[in-house]
């Protein structure tokens, strides 16, 4: 039974063929479009490689045919909706069936299909991209939100940095000095304390405020 | 003083789960037929319940990031108040903890105010403000009197 089923598995059959679109596109009136189209199969990109593009409006039931890429040349719609403003802009030795529209309008919302075949791979899905024209694009949700929150949130990490950048900055100056004050001793100790006193006075007020609090809270605690 | 403890942290947990729920739930405008809150506009049919992303404007953003961000504070708020139950010294006062606190109702008050002003870009008349959107206004207020208690407190043993 099993080897029955192998040696069926083994003759040339099609398999499946992927075809890869984008799930939607955002543009302006009057813009340029570039809908991309590619696919993957298993075997190479024969030269009977096929791409084939249709259309249907919003709220539309049909679906024209719009583009028709076929032994070795595309031929593109010069009757339809988006005659003169669609070219083929693909490589199809290189997978790649992509077509652009110019010239964006209202009336052009709606359903793109790509259809590629790539023979003996013939048996797939088409896949389908949505245009969506804008009169101006609409900002994606969630951007702003994202961003309010990101730069209050780095404002209150800088703050806190800062804050601790500060009180570091305090300490290691205030270690200075003391390891200064006992390190040298005679003449120049009184002019040193001054000027020193004079550079670091408000930080040295707020430590040594400081130390006063942490003193009277012990003798309260006693 | 155990009891003062007790009241103010219930005080504040309870304003943060106003907070979330006011957030979360979707009951900002309601109608009979739908209601609309800060991320989906719900609509019930014929007993279906559908429904979609909301509106993705610059103001109902800014209100979604204002209530999130309150929300982080808050919680902020609370884990700094027990780090500060613990090392702060006697006599000191909560101000850490109070000023992440106003900042929360700050941002709420913000919040609440920008989506009364500008709802009626995304709320048609026919509907009427839903309880969520009142539990926000009410834990404004609950959450700046909750603050101003922090600043004013004193750590005693």
């Amino acid at each position: 039974m099993c080897s029955v089923q192998k040696l069926t598995s083994t003759s040339p059959q099609s398999e499946a063929i992927v075809v890869y679109t984008g799930w939607e596109r955002h543009a302006l009136v009057g813009s340029d479009v570039r809908l991309s189209c590619s696919f993957f199969s298993w075997r190479w990109t024969s030269e009977d490689v096929t791409f084939s593009w249709s259309y249907r409006p919003d709220g539309a039931k049909d679906s024209i045919s719009i583009f028709h890429y076929t032994g070795g040349a595309p031929y593109v719609d010069n009757k339809g909706p988006f005659r003169d403003r669609l070219e083929f802009v693909g490589n199809p030795p290189r997978r790649d069936g992509s077509i652009l529209i110019r010239n964006l309008d209202f009336s052009d919302n709606g359903t793109f299909t790509c259809d590629a075949k790539n023979p003996p791979d013939i048996v797939g899905r088409p896949s389908s991209v949505r245009l969506l024209v804008f009169e101006k694009i609409p900002i994606q949700a969630g951007v702003i939100t994202g961003a309010i929150i990101g730069v209050v949130l780095g404002l209150l990490i800088l703050v806190v940095a800062i804050y601790y950048l500060m009180r570091f900055l305090v300490a290691r100056r205030v270690f200075d000095l003391s390891v200064s004050k006992h390190g040298k001793k005679g003449k120049g100790k009184e002019a040193q304390q001054r000027q020193a006193s004079v550079l670091v006075d408000p930080a040295k007020q707020k430590a040594a405020a400081s130390e006063k609090k942490k003193q009277e809270s012990r003798r309260e605690k006693k | 003083m155990l009891i003062l403890l007790c009241g103010i942290v219930f005080l504040h947990v309870a304003a943060l789960a106003l907070l979330f729920v006011s957030t979360v739930v979707s009951a900002w405008a309601v109608n009979p037929t739908s209601s609309a809150d800060l991320w989906f506009n719900c609509t019930t049919i014929n007993g279906v319940n559908s429904c979609q992303p909301g509106d993705t404007g610059v103001w109902i953003q800014a209100v979604q990031a204002l209530m999130i961000l309150s929300i982080i504070f808050s919680f902020l708020s609370l884990f700094l108040f027990f780090c500060q139950l613990f090392t702060l010294q006697k006599g000191g006062r909560f101000f850490l903890t109070g000023a992440f606190q106003v900042f929360a109702s700050l941002f709420v008050m913000s919040g609440a105010i920008i989506y009364t002003v500008m709802n009626a870009e995304w709320v048609p008349p026919s509907e009427s403000f839903g309880f969520a959107y009142i539990l926000a206004w009410v834990a404004f207020p609950l959450i700046l009197i909750s603050g101003l208690i922090y600043v004013i407190l004193r750590k005693r043993e």
